[in-house]
This record gives C-alpha cells, sequence and structure tokens, in this order.
C-alpha cells in the first residue's frame, strides 16, 4: 500500500513541478500576480508529495516490505534499524528521492523565508527550481523509480554493502546532497537574475547564506566521507582522488569562491556577471558528480551499479540544465555591467585573488578527473591520473591563495594599503619562516616540501590571530570585553573558518611527513615499538555482531611503563551480502592518533597486524569542523538573514566574512 | 567451549576467505629500501580496485604486484626500471602519476595555464573598469563644457 | 567573446561524454600491451604430472590457439567454462589453460567436475606468469595466431554474446 501511496505522491508532484515551471513565467512576462504568486503554492505541494513519497519509501525500508523491488535489493530483515532508514536513500533510486524531497524543501524554504523578495524575482527563482525538480522527478519516474514491485515478494532482501553500514557512511551522503542541492538555490536565484536581467548588491545578500549554507553541508559530508575512509578502510588514508571524492571537492571550491565573489558583489556592486557564473558552475558540478556517480562513464568505487538509459537521460538533463544556462548566461551577461570600482590593492582585490585560485583549483581538479577520458578519445591510450598529479596541482595553486589569505583580510575595501597590512601581519611572516627553518634544521633538510607547508600553515594561523588583535586593538579606550563583543559573528566566522584551514594544513603536512608505520606479523605477547608508544599483542577473539562475525585483536599500548588504552580493531566477515571490512582502532592523543588494524591469520598463531602513529592528523576534523561552525556563526550574523532589514550602522560597520 | 567455537568459526572463515593462494606480507628489512618500495607502491594503480594504490588496496594482485615490487627492489633494481617493467606489462594505466608526454602536457600545464585564462577574464573585467583610468581628450573637453554650462 | 566560454567548454564536455557512452567501451577494462607483440617467455609445469612443462613455444603451432587463465575459486570462470568447451568442441581450437594462484589438486578437481577443453595446462601458482602476460584478474583469455604473437585478448569471462560478437570474429579473421 505504502508503494502505491508513494508512486501516485511522485505523479502528483510531477503535476505540480510542471505548472510551477511554467505557469509563474507567465505570470512575471505579463505582469499577472495572481500566476506569479502561484509558484509559492506549487513549491509547497510539490514539497508535501515529495515528504509523503519519501516517508512511503522510509516505512518500506523500515517494515522491510520486500515487495518493493528496491527494499528487497538494498535490505534485510537483520540489519539494524539505523541502517534500514539509512538505506533508503543508500541506493541509485531512493537517493534520486532524498534529492527531490531536498530540492522542494530548499523551494519551500525561499519560499517561506523570501517573502521579502519582490513576487515577480521570487515567482521565476522559484519556477527555475521547479523546472529542476521536474528534471529529477522524470528521470525518478520513467528510469528509476523506486516503488516497483516484486510479484512474488521474497522472504528475504540482498541487504546493504556492509561498507555503508556504518554512522559516518549514513549520514555522508544526505549530507552532501543537502550541499549539492543547496547550491541549487544559489543556481536559481542566478538564473531568475538572468532572465530579469538585473543583480543588484541585495541578490547578493539573498544568495549568500544559500550559498553558505550549501558550503557548510558540503564541508561536513566531504568531512565525514573523508573520516570514515581513515577508520573503515584501514590503510591511514583519508583521500583518494577517486573522481567521486572530485566531484564532491570542485563543488565545494566554487562555492567557497562564490561565497567570497557575493561578497563583492554586495559591498562593491562589482564582479557580478562573475558571481552569478559562479553560482551557475557550483550546482552544474553537483549535477556532474550525480552524472559521474550513475553514469558508468568513469570507474570509481562509489559507483552505483549503472544503467545506459539512465546515463543517457542524466546527460541530456545536464545538457539541458547547464547548457541552457550558459546560453542564458552568454546572452544576458553583458547587461550586468559593473559599477562598483575599486584599487589594485583593496579587499576586493584581494577577494579576486581567491577566486583565481579556488576556481583554477577546481577547474583543474575537472581536468585531471577527465583527462583520462580526453586521452583514451583522442586515441592517445589509457592513462591514470591519480594523487601525485592532484597533489602537485593542490601545492601549486594553493600555496598562492594561503599566502594571500594572510594579508586580505586586513585590506581596507576600495582602496587598500598594503604596507600598513604587512606591518600587522609581520610577525605572522616570521612565525611562518621560523617554523619552516626550524623543520629543516631538525630534519636536516630531508623534508623541504613539508617545511614549506608548516611554514605556510603557521603564517595562516598566526596571521588570523593578528587580524583578531588588530580588530581589538582598533577599538582603543574599550575594555578587552566590550571590543570583543564589537567583533560580528559574521568577522568571528570567517576568522573560524580562515584558521580551519590553517589547521588542516597542518594536519595534512605533518601526518604526510611524518607518520610512522609498522607492518609486522605479531604473535600473542609480542611488543613493537612504533614512534615511542609499545603496542603489545595480547591476542585475538572472536565475535558475533547482529549481520557480521569478526576477529577482533587486542592490542594494549604503553608509553613507558604506564597503560595508555587498549586497542581493539576487527576484520569483520559481513553475511548479507558477505563481504570483508576492516574496522580500525584509533586512540587519539594531542600530538596525533594512535591507529591499529588487525590483518589475517599468518602461519603458527601470528596474526599480521598493520600499526602507525599519525602526527597531527586530528588537525584535519578539528580544521573541518571549524571550517563548519565559521560557516553556521557566519550564517547567524543577523546582517546576513534574509528578509531583516538592515540598519545603515550595521551596513557601515559590516567589513565581513 | 571458547576454543571450540573458535576453530569452528575460523574454518568458516576460512572458507569464505580461501580463495587464491595467498603471498605472505614482509617489509624488507633494510628500511631504506623498504621506503623506496613502498613510495613505487604509492605511485602504482591497483588493476581490480580502480583509483587505489596498491599501496593501499587489499585486493590480490595488489598484493601480488608490492610482492614483485619488494622483490625486485631488494635484488638492486632502481625504482625507475620496476616502473618499465610494469609499464611493459600493463601500460601507462599502471601509473597514478602519468609520465610527462606529449599527451599529457595539457594536463601538468593545466594548472599554470588555467589560471592565468581566469585571473586574465577576472583582471580584464576589472580594468574595464580601472578607478585610475584617465580621461580621455575628448571626455576632458565634454567635462569642461559641461562644467561651463553649469555655470 | 569571454562570455562564451562557459558555453564553449560545456557543450566540448557533453560531447565528450555523450562520445564515451555510445561507444560501448568498459571503463574497468584496461587494454592489453601485448597485441601485436610476442607472447611473454615462460615455463610451467603440467597440471597433468606425465605431460612436459608448458612453454611460449607450445603457443606457435602454426594455428590460432586460445590462452585461457582460470582458477576453481573463481565464480566467472564457471561461468564462462561451458564456452570453453564449446570452443574446443564444437569449434575445434585450440585452448590452452593456465590455471592462476590455484592449488594443483583444486585446479584438477575444477576440471574433473566440468570437463576439461584444454589440450595443455600450466599451473601459474604465484601468479608471476600472470602478471608478465598483465592479467588483472581471471578469467582472462589471449588469442594467438600461429606465429606465436597475441592478437586479442578477452577480459572477463566469454559469456553472454561475447563469445559470437567479440571472441570468433577474432578467431576467423585469424584462419
Amino acid at each position: 500500500m505504502a508503494g502505491e501511496i508513494g508512486h501516485f505522491a511522485l505523479l502528483l508532484a510531477l503535476m505540480f513541478a510542471l505548472v510551477g515551471a511554467t505557469v509563474p513565467h507567465i505570470g512575471a512576462a505579463r505582469g499577472n500576480a495572481a500566476f506569479m504568486a502561484l509558484a509559492d503554492r506549487a513549491i509547497l505541494a510539490q514539497f508535501a508529495m515529495a515528504a509523503v513519497a519519501f516517508a512511503a519509501l522510509t516505512y518500506a525500508f523500515v517494515t522491510s516490505d520486500f515487495s518493493v523491488v528496491n527494499v528487497a535489493t538494498n535490505s534485510h530483515t537483520l540489519k539494524p534499524l539505523l541502517y534500514k532508514i539509512s538505506g533508503t536513500w543508500g541506493n541509485h533510486e531512493g537517493s534520486l528521492l532524498f534529492w527531490v524531497l531536498n530540492l522542494t524543501l530548499f523551494g519551500a524554504l525561499v519560499s517561506w523565508r523570501g517573502r521579502k523578495l519582490p513576487l515577480r524575482f521570487r515567482s521565476r527563482v522559484l519556477a527555475v527550481q521547479s523546472t529542476l525538480i521536474l528534471g529529477f522527478l522524470l528521470f525518478i519516474i520513467f528510469t528509476s523509480n523506486p516503488f516497483l514491485r516484486l510479484d512474488p515478494a521474497p522472504f528475504e532482501g540482498n541487504g546493504l554493502n556492509p561498507l555503508l553500514q556504518d554512522p559516518g557512511l549514513a549520514f555522508h551522503p544526505p549530507m552532501l546532497y543537502l550541499g549539492y542541492v543547496g547550491l541549487s538555490v544559489a543556481f536559481s536565484f542566478a538564473v531568475a537574475a538572468l532572465i530579469e536581467g538585473e543583480v543588484t548588491p541585495l541578490w547578493a545578500r539573498w544568495v549568500r547564506p544559500w550559498a553558505l549554507l550549501a558550503w557548510v553541508f558540503l564541508t561536513g559530508g566531504i568531512a565525514l566521507g573523508s573520516w570514515w575512509a581513515y577508520y573503515e578502510l584501514g590503510w591511514g588514508g583519508w583521500w583518494f582522488w577517486d573522481p567521486v571524492e572530485n566531484a564532491s571537492f570542485m563543488p565545494w571550491l566554487v562555492a567557497a569562491a562564490l561565497l567570497h565573489s557575493a561578497i563583492v558583489v554586495e559591498k562593491r556592486d562589482a564582479l557580478k556577471s562573475w558571481t552569478i557564473l559562479l553560482a551557475i558552475i557550483a550546482f552544474s558540478l553537483s549535477l556532474l558528480g550525480t552524472f559521474v556517480v550513475r553514469s558508468g562513464v568513469i570507474t570509481s568505487v562509489h559507483a552505483f551499479a549503472n544503467d545506459p538509459a539512465r546515463g543517457i537521460f542524466i546527460l541530456a538533463f545536464l545538457a539541458i540544465v547547464v547548457g541552457g544556462s550558459v546560453t542564458l548566461y552568454a546572452w544576458r551577461a553583458p547587461k550586468l555591467a559593473p559599477s562598483g570600482l575599486f584599487g589594485v590593492v583593496s579587499r576586493e582585490s584581494a577577494l579576486v585573488v581567491n577566486n583565481i585560485f579556488l576556481s583554477t583549483f577546481a577547474a583543474v581538479v575537472l581536468v585531471g578527473t577527465l583527462y583520462p577520458l580526453f586521452v583514451e578519445a583522442s586515441g592517445a591510450g589509457q592513462i591514470s591520473v591519480g594523487p601525485p598529479f592532484f597533489e602537485y596541482a593542490a601545492a601549486v595553486l594553493m600555496s598562492p591563495l594561503i599566502v594571500a589569505l594572510g594579508i586580505g583580510p586586513l585590506l581596507a575595501w576600495k582602496r587598500g594599503n598594503v604596507s600598513r597590512s604587512v606591518q600587522i601581519v609581520f610577525p605572522a611572516l616570521i612565525v611562518g619562516f621560523v617554523a619552516a627553518i626550524v623543520l629543516v634544521w631538525r630534519t636536516s633538510g630531508d623534508f623541504v616540501m613539508t617545511a614549506f607547508g608548516l611554514g605556510l600553515a603557521a603564517w595562516l594561523v598566526s596571521s588570523v590571530l593578528l587580524e583578531i588583535a588588530n580588530r581589538l586593538r582598533l577599538r582603543k579606550g574599550a575594555s578587552i570585553a566590550s571590543a570583543l563583543r564589537k567583533i560580528t559573528r559574521a568577522q568571528w566566522g570567517m576568522s573560524m573558518a580562515h584558521m580551519g584551514l590553517g589547521f588542516i594544513l597542518l594536519g595534512i603536512t605533518i601526518s604526510e611527513a611524518f607518520t610512522t608505520e609498522e607492518l609486522t606479523v605479531m604473535a600473542p605477547g609480542d611488543t613493537v615499538d612504533v614512534a615511542g608508544y609499545d603496542f603489545t599483542f595480547e591476542g585475538v577473539a572472536p565475535i558475533v555482531g547482529p549481520n557480521y562475525t569478526a576477529v577482533r585483536g587486542f592490542f594494549t599500548v604503553y608509553e613507558g611503563e604506564t597503560i595508555l588504552t587498549s586497542l581493539m580493531p576487527e576484520d569483520r566477515v559481513y553475511s548479507n551480502p558477505v563481504m570483508t571490512t576492516t574496522e580500525a582502532a584509533i586512540y587519539p592523543l594531542f600530538s596525533g592518533d594512535l591507529y591499529a588494524v588487525i590483518g589475517e591469520a599468518a602461519s603458527s598463531g601470528r596474526w599480521s597486524v598493520r600499526l602507525y602513529f599519525k602526527p597531527m592528523i586530528s588537525g584535519l576534523w578539528l580544521g573541518a569542523f571549524m571550517m563548519m561552525v565559521g560557516g553556521v556563526l557566519s550564517l547567524s550574523d543577523r546582517r546576513l538573514r534574509i528578509g531583516l532589514p538592515t540598519g545603515r550602522k550595521a551596513r557601515v560597520s559590516g567589513a565581513s566574512a | 567451549m571458547k576454543n571450540k567455537l573458535f576453530a569452528v568459526w575460523v574454518s568458516l572463515l576460512a572458507a569464505f576467505a580461501a580463495h587464491a593462494v595467498a603471498v605472505d606480507e614482509k617489509p624488507l628489512e633494510d628500511p631504506a629500501l623498504e621506503a623506496q618500495a613502498r613510495a613505487l607502491m604509492k605511485e602504482i594503480r591497483c588493476l581490480q580496485c580502480q583509483n587505489q594504490s596498491i599501496e593501499d588496496s587489499n585486493a590480490d594482485i595488489a598484493r601480488d604486484l608490492r610482492a614483485l615490487i619488494r622483490e625486485r627492489i631488494a635484488l638492486g633494481d632502481s625504482p625507475e626500471n620496476v616502473k618499465s617493467y610494469l609499464v611493459d606489462r600493463y601500460g601507462d594505466w599502471v601509473l597514478l602519476k602519468p609520465p610527462v608526454k606529449s599527451s599529457t602536457y595539457f594536463l601538468w600545464g593545466s594548472p599554470f595555464f588555467v589560471v592565468l585564462i581566469i585571473a586574465f577574464l577576472l583582471v580584464r573585467r576589472k580594468q574595464s573598469q580601472s578607478v585610475a583610468a584617465p580621461l580621455s581628450a575628448d571626455e576632458e573637453a565634454r567635462l569642461q563644457e559641461l562644467l561651463e554650462r553649469e555655470q | 567573446m569571454s562570455r562564451f566560454v562557459p558555453l564553449i567548454v560545456v557543450a566540448a564536455l557533453v560531447a565528450l561524454f555523450l562520445g564515451m557512452m555510445l561507444s560501448d567501451r568498459n571503463p574497468n577494462e584496461i587494454d592489453s600491451v601485448l597485441i601485436g607483440r610476442e607472447a611473454p617467455e615462460f615455463s610451467l609445469a603440467s597440471l597433468d604430472d606425465a605431460s612436459p612443462a608448458l612453454t611460449q613455444a607450445d603457443l606457435s603451432t602454426g594455428k590460432p590457439v586460445l590462452v585461457n587463465f582460470f582458477a576453481s575459486w573463481c565464480v566467472p570462470c564457471r561461468a564462462e567454462h561451458e564456452n570453453l568447451m564449446r570452443l574446443a568442441g564444437d569449434y575445434r581450437v585450440e585452448v590452452i589453460g593456465i590455471a592462476y594462484k590455484n592449488e594443483k589438486d583444486q585446479a584438477i578437481g575444477f576440471l574433473n567436475e566440468l570437463g576439461n577443453p584444454f589440450s595443455k595446462t600450466g599451473l601459474d601458482l604465484d601468479g608471476r606468469v600472470g602478471i608478465d602476460w598483465g592479467v588483472s584478474g581471471v578469467p582472462e583469455t589471449f588469442l594467438i595466431d600461429g606465429d606465436g604473437i597475441v592478437r586479442y585478448r578477452h577480459w572477463g569471462p566469454i559469456v553472454g554474446d561475447s563469445l559470437e560478437t567479440r571472441l570468433l570474429p577474432e578467431l576467423e579473421a585469424l584462419r
């Protein structure tokens, strides 16, 4: 029954989307307010129907209704409840439905929060959003219906890929999807502005919170995925430059560029057509990610089982949405004349530098990801583009960005004073140099690149601190507490996010260079020294979980004579479907992570093990968390909330994140 | 009791895992050679698992290639030789770091020329509205005219 | 003109994707570098104690020969086995089997159970000969012409219509 309700709700949603995608445009063209106002009702109706459909699918998963093909192929009665629920979006059809749910949800939020938007503009935005929803609904209904029935229903389902049965991975896809879909709002705003032929500072003010929200979700989604890879794949790696990882990283980079360029539009009425383009590209790259995962064009560990009909459909959809919007851009961009002027040395210029490097990096990641296809299509054989290339690109493009990042926030709008700003961050320059030189000296010159990375990280973190100190100093006379309070949340958010980047860089640099690793075979009672910590192998025991069996290894870690912790890594064999997974045991210390993996049984009661000490790796998760907190802080700043009237005062003091 | 359970279970595991003939994996005695081997493994793509290096893959063939690399490095082969040995058998595909040659110039150069293109697009747009652009003679004349008319 | 740059890039990408999707390539498949080259040198003990070791010389017989890498633990190998039997029987091709990373008695058990299409066999216990042939997993089947030159490599199991549409045309071309 739930299946039929869900299916019916999808069809109704399709009708509403059809209305919502067309009628408001007619209304806007003819100046018919009733037609335009229909956009709000249509989007709410789409949201309601998508919610019903999604609830129906979730119900089918939770009750293990195997008469629904999708449930039978992706679930199992023995699966814990959490993974029954996460199974809803853990497959191709369900994840598309989740996309639709979020597209409608964000549309409804725009309708709700955007009451202050001019009716004409709002109806255009919602109509564009409805067009996106329409495309996804057609895709679901014609190629990927999650409500298809199976007759007779099997007694048991096939189960979910065990790698997905993990708390980190249960929430990693929805976070990413929320990020991707959040960018759809920026996209709809951009296309609506192109149709209307006008971009105002107010436009940027409306778009920025959505872009920021999407970016926060993307940051969280990427960080969760990365963390999952770190503890689940059992090799201590956390980023592999896999096409699907790149597919989430590119929109993240472009969204970050968009956040910054929208500030320039808002404050200075410049960079307008560029910002519009970024909004289009950010969402287009999200769609490309969906395409990559489902089309089978590129191989990836993450790929869904692919089906050519689906691939062709998504490609057509991609061509229409992305091709249509860039055509519109080519046609309308000349109308978006910039009016704000700024000098070569100014906050605006610093943000332009930011945009140059962030968007170049995104473009280069795209080139690297697709390059094997170019080469193969041109008949020059097969090549691989892996981490060494992307690491090179990151070093070339992120280093100048980080150097500029230390100074940028100190420059004034319009025309900045470079020598005064350099004076302020001079101590940070020294800290960076000293850090690099000390490292080169301590390692007798073996780690030049590491020293460079460490120097950059030290420069970035200390320049952010100096920048905060400088803000306090500007308010002479006031007590520290009141001066601190004067710093807006948006400013705190910016500092947090920038410092987060510094910590991430620190974590990457130090853990890449100084990880200690022991690959060895141990018998119970053996002790191995890993970076000064003694790992004693106590033995193994069998474990029976709800839908797996495992061998659990026991290690006691000593620092000198004292017991630090015990680590219990597992090697699991899931039953439905049969698959082995590694569960690393990790003990985070301030200085780094102790990391243990149990491998296979070797001869005579010994086991192969991998033991690591990964210094500073927590900087990655801490940094990503700081970025998210920074984003949320900035979002919570009154002046950024949509629809709220802004006082003149707020504007004047409004240097921003 | 516990031991018996364990035995049953190990035999079950064996039933699942007793696939191919496994290679015993041991790092090289000489840490310098092992470091060389490991660095090389990072650059060799796993043939079964896609987009992972053989260094961090559980796949069977990855393990075999690791053993092969260690063996050749231990015999005194240079990493470059081992690389070309693998390329001879699996093609450039096996290298995660694509060799610099005519088909990859575009790739390796991309960070540099993309940055130039984007900078050109952004900065040119900015210059067309540059603050410092002086008025042309024509504009100067018109300004003068307007000012005079004002008075 | 810079406003047309995004449009051009998007059009190029769509064309690339479309081309890739319409060509029936398998993105997991790695081209064999052996095509057009002589089969690598090797010498492997036969599964059958009475027979001499299998070597490269056994491949240049003046007639096309198939070399099939298989293993008893490999499920797709079971799936393609029937087609190997047909190739050896109905199509009268000489098929040589190399047991890849397989214990000898298990490989023999596999052939006893499903039938033996192979005229000669070799045992590649450590998989090194497989690496020399550029094998990434079993099954893989190589077509070698009368002069011992590798002409075609069939990646993955010979199942579905791939026998008729891929392997046989290559084979006919050599006959």
